[in-house]
C-alpha cells in the first residue's frame, strides 16, 4: 500500500508538473429550464466569461453577484463578458433558485450544479469563487471569497484581457 | 491497492501520451485540484464546556487531484486525519487514499470505474455525495454508466457499495446497492415540441441494496430479515413560461432498520414544489410527506452512515450564526408532513418604498408535523408498527420558522440588511440541545449594516438578539468586520449567553480572526471560544463541541 501511495504521489507531482490547467472539465449541468448543458460547450464567441459559483444560503455569493449585476451592463459594453452563475444549491433549495434569480433581475446564465460535480470538478472548496475565462476558453484568473470591492479587481482582469 | 495501482498505469500513460504529442493544446493533459488543511488546538475551559482531546490539537487535510487526458478523467483524493477535528466522525484516522476512480466519458457513453457521486432526480430514491466540511461522504465504490441514446434521453446506472468510514483507507459499508435511472426530456424528443413554451421532463428509477440478513426475535416471534430491498420512483418537471413545477414520489418495499426499529412497513415519502416568478417577483410553494424512509446500505447504521437517500428539510437554510446554528432543522426520516412558501420581492428602484437603489424583500414560512397515524395494535403493530390515516398533519408539532428579510441599499457607501425570524422548535424530536425537551419559542432579529467608505476598504456590523424563555434563554451577538478588497479581512466576534438560568453560563464567547486570499488560495487563522452548535452546509447538519483554542484553515485549488 505504501509503495504504491508513493507512486502516486511521484507520479502526481510530474503530473502537476508537465499539465497545462486551462479549459473547463465536461460535465452536464441543468439550464433554468431543466435543459442539459454542456459544461465543456460554454462560450462566448470568442470574448471573456466570468464562472461563478453560488448557493441561494450564502450571503457573500448573493453579495457579489448582486453587485456584479449593478456593473454588468458597463463589463458588456467594454469587454463583452458574458457571466456564468453557476449554483450549487441542493435538492434543499434548488427550487428557489429560480424565483430568487428573478425577484432580484440577474441577467445571468443560470446552470445548476445540484450534486456539486462541477463544482468538485474545478477544485471549489466552498463558495464563492469565480473564474475568468478568456476567449479561447482558458481559465486566466479566479478568486475566492467575496469581499466590497472586489468588483474593482474584476474589472481590472476584465480590461486587461480586452486589451 | 490493487485499485491505485491501476490508477498509477493510467496517469502514468496519460503523463507519456502529453509527452509523447507536445505540441497545440488538445494534445496536453488538464489536472484540476483543490487541498484544505484545517488545523484545531484545544485548549481546556470549563465554564463553555470545551472538550479537550488528549493530543491536544486536530488537523484535517485532503487533496484532490483530477487528472483529463482527451475522453480520459483519473481522479484520486488524499486524506489524512491526525487525528479527526471535534465534531467529525472521530473513527476517521490516519492518512491515505480516501477516494479514486478513472472515467471515460465520449459523446454518448460515460464510464466511471472506482469512487463516484450521483443523484437520481430529487435524491428521493438515491443521492451520494461529498462534504468534506462536515465529514459526509457516502461515495459509492463500483461502477456508474451513464448512457444517452439520443438526444433528451439519459439513462444511468449504478453498482457498487458504499463508503462508511476511513482508516487509512477507504472502508466500505457492509451492503451492495444497485440503481438504474432513466430521464426523457420530452420537448427534445418529440420533435414538434422543441419550441413549445411547456417543458416536460420525465423520469423513474429503482434503487436496490442487498445485505445478508439473519432472524431475529421480538415478543417471542421470529422474523426473518430481508436480504434484499428495493425502492421505486417517478418523477415530473414542468416549465411553463414563468411557471415551474416539479414532483417526486418514492415507494420503498419492508426495510427493517435502526431508524425504523425494525419494523416491516413500506416506506413512502412524496414530494412537490410549484413556483411563479418574473421580473422583480417570485413565489414557491412546497410540500412534502415522508413516512418510514432511512434508506442506509446498512441496515443496522444510523445518523449519517452509508444514507442511499436524500431527504433535506422543507425549512429554509438560514445564515445568520444565531438563526443556522441554534435551532436547525433536519427532515426526520421516521414520518414527518411538511409545507412551505417563499416570496422574493424587489421594489423598484425610484418607486416610494424602492428609493434609489431599489429595496429587496423576502418572506419565508413552513411549518412541520408528525404524521398522521393511529396505533394498530397486536401482532400487526408487532410487524409494521402503526397506521397512517391521511396525509395530512398529525398532532405533534416539530417545527414552525417564519422569516421576514428587508435589504437595502442606501447610497453608494451604506447598505443595510435585517431579518426577523419566529421559531417553534421541537427539540424532543430533533435533539439539537441537551438543556430542553419540549417547544422552543424564539424570536431572533438580525441588523447587518455595511459600510463601503473607499472603493476597497469596508467594515460591516451585525447585531443579533434571540430571546427565548425556554432552553438556555436569551442571546446576544455583536460582530464587526474590517475587509480591505482583495486580499484582507479581520473580524471579531462575540456571543453572550446572558439570559442563561444558570449565572455561570452566562458567558461571553469571544472569537476573532484574520483571513487572506489570493488568487485561488485562502487562509483563515481565528483564536477565541466558539460555542457548542450546530452547523450546516446546503441541507445537512452537524453537532459541533464547544471548544477554545486557534483554528487554521488553508484552502487552495489549481
Amino acid at each position: 500500500m505504501k509503495k504504491s501511495l508513493f507512486i502516486l504521489v511521484a507520479l502526481f507531482a510530474s503530473v502537476v508538473a508537465s499539465a497545462q490547467v486551462s479549459s473547463l472539465p465536461s460535465v452536464t449541468l441543468k439550464n433554468l429550464d431543466g435543459k442539459d448543458v454542456q459544461t465543456a460547450d460554454l462560450s462566448n464567441d470568442g470574448k471573456p466569461m466570468l464562472i461563478c459559483f453560488w448557493a441561494t444560503w450564502c450571503s457573500p455569493c448573493k453579495k457579489e453577484l448582486n453587485t456584479y449585476a449593478d456593473y454588468y451592463e458597463e463589463w458588456q459594453k467594454e469587454t463583452g463578458v458574458k457571466i456564468y452563475a453557476v449554483t450549487i444549491d441542493d435538492q434543499r433549495t434548488v427550487n428557489s433558485v429560480k424565483p430568487y434569480v428573478n425577484s432580484v433581475s440577474w441577467e445571468y446564465e443560470i446552470l445548476s450544479d445540484v450534486n456539486k460535480t462541477f463544482s468538485q470538478a474545478m477544485g471549489v472548496n466552498s463558495p464563492p469563487h469565480t473564474f475568468l475565462l478568456n476567449g479561447k476558453g482558458e481559465i486566466v484568473w479566479q478568486h475566492v471569497g467575496y469581499t466590497p470591492g472586489d468588483e474593482e479587481e474584476v474589472h481590472e482582469q476584465l480590461l486587461k484581457l480586452a486589451h | 491497492m490493487r485499485f491505485s495501482i491501476a490508477v498509477a498505469s493510467l496517469l502514468l500513460c496519460a503523463k507519456s501520451w502529453s509527452q509523447e504529442q507536445p505540441g497545440t493544446t488538445e494534445n496536453k493533459g488538464q489536472l484540476h485540484g483543490n487541498v484544505q488543511a484545517l488545523f484545531q488546538n484545544y485548549n481546556p475551559d470549563e465554564a463553555i464546556g470545551a472538550q479537550v482531546p488528549d493530543a491536544k490539537a486536530a488537523m484535517n487535510t485532503f487533496g484532490n487531484f483530477t487528472y483529463t487526458y482527451g475522453q480520459f478523467t483519473a481522479g484520486v483524493r488524499f486524506e489524512s486525519y491526525q487525528n479527526a477535528i471535534l465534531g467529525f466522525p472521530n473513527r476517521f484516522k490516519g492518512s491515505g487514499i480516501g477516494s479514486r476512480y478513472v472515467r471515460y466519458n465520449a459523446d454518448n457513453l460515460d464510464i466511471t470505474v472506482g469512487n463516484f457521486y450521483e443523484q437520481f432526480g430529487n435524491g428521493l430514491s438515491y443521492r451520494t455525495y461529498w462534504e468534506p466540511n462536515l465529514g459526509i461522504d457516502n461515495a459509492m465504490d463500483g461502477v456508474r454508466i451513464i448512457y444517452k441514446p439520443f438526444k433528451g434521453v439519459a439513462l444511468k446506472a449504478v453498482y457498487g457499495q458504499q463508503r462508511y468510514d476511513f482508516d487509512s483507507r477507504i472502508i466500505n459499508g457492509a451492503g451492495i446497492v444497485r440503481g438504474i435511472d432513466g430521464e426523457v426530456s420530452l420537448n427534445e424528443v418529440v420533435k414538434p415540441w422543441a419550441e413549445k413554451p411547456l417543458k416536460v421532463t420525465l423520469g423513474g428509477s429503482f434503487v436496490s441494496k442487498y445485505q445478508s440478513g439473519e432472524t431475529f426475535e421480538r415478543d417471542s416471534s421470529v422474523f426473518n430479515l430481508p436480504n434484499n430491498v428495493g425502492a421505486s420512483a417517478g418523477r415530473l418537471g414542468v416549465v411553463y413560461k414563468n411557471f415551474q413545477f416539479t414532483g417526486e414520489y418514492v415507494l420503498k418495499i419492508n426495510d427493517p432498520n435502526a431508524d425504523n426499529g425494525y419494523i416491516f412497513k413500506r416506506g413512502e415519502s412524496i414530494f412537490f414544489n410549484g413556483a411563479f416568478s418574473k421580473k422583480g417577483f417570485g413565489v414557491t410553494a412546497s410540500a412534502k410527506y415522508v413516512d418510514n424512509m432511512a434508506f442506509r446500505s446498512d441496515r443496522d447504521a444510523l445518523l449519517f452512515d452509508v444514507p442511499i437517500n436524500f431527504l433535506p428539510a422543507i425549512t429554509r437554510q438560514h445564515t445568520y450564526n444565531l438563526a443556522a446554528t441554534l435551532y436547525p432543522y433536519a427532515t426526520v426520516l421516521n414520518g414527518e408532513v411538511g409545507v412551505s412558501g417563499e416570496l422574493f420581492y424587489t421594489f423598484k428602484k425610484e418607486s416610494a418604498l424602492g428609493g434609489k437603489y431599489g429595496t429587496y424583500v423576502s418572506l419565508n414560512v413552513a411549518a412541520v408535523n408528525s404524521l398522521d397515524t393511529s396505533h394498530v395494535g397486536g401482532r400487526d403493530e408487532l410487524i409494521n408498527g402503526y397506521e397512517v390515516n391521511s396525509f395530512g398533519f398529525g398532532d405533534t408539532k416539530f417545527v414552525r420558522d417564519v422569516n421576514l428579510e428587508i435589504r437595502k441599499k442606501i447610497n453608494k457607501a451604506w447598505s443595510v440588511n435585517f431579518i426577523h425570524y419566529y421559531f417553534e422548535f421541537n427539540t424532543k424530536v430533533t435533539p439539537v440541545t441537551q438543556d430542553f425537551k419540549g417547544i422552543v419559542y424564539a424570536n431572533i432579529d438580525v441588523i447587518d449594516v455595511q459600510y463601503k467608505f473607499k472603493p476597497k476598504h469596508s467594515i460591516r456590523a451585525e447585531l443579533q438578539s434571540l430571546i427565548t424563555e425556554q432552553d438556555k434563554g436569551n442571546w446576544a451577538t455583536a460582530l464587526v468586520e474590517y475587509t480591505f478588497s482583495p486580499h484582507w479581512s479581520f473580524a471579531v466576534m462575540d456571543q453572550y449567553n446572558y439570559g442563561n438560568s444558570d449565572s455561570e453560563k452566562r458567558v461571553h464567547y469571544l472569537y476573532g480572526n484574520i483571513g487572506y486570499s489570493k488568487g485561488a488560495s485562502r487562509i483563515m487563522v481565528g483564536y477565541g471560544k466558539r460555542r457548542a452548535g450546530i452547523f450546516c452546509i446546503g441541507g445537512v447538519c452537524r453537532a459541533v463541541p464547544a471548544s477554545n483554542g486557534i483554528e487554521i484553515n488553508l484552502t487552495s485549488s489549481f
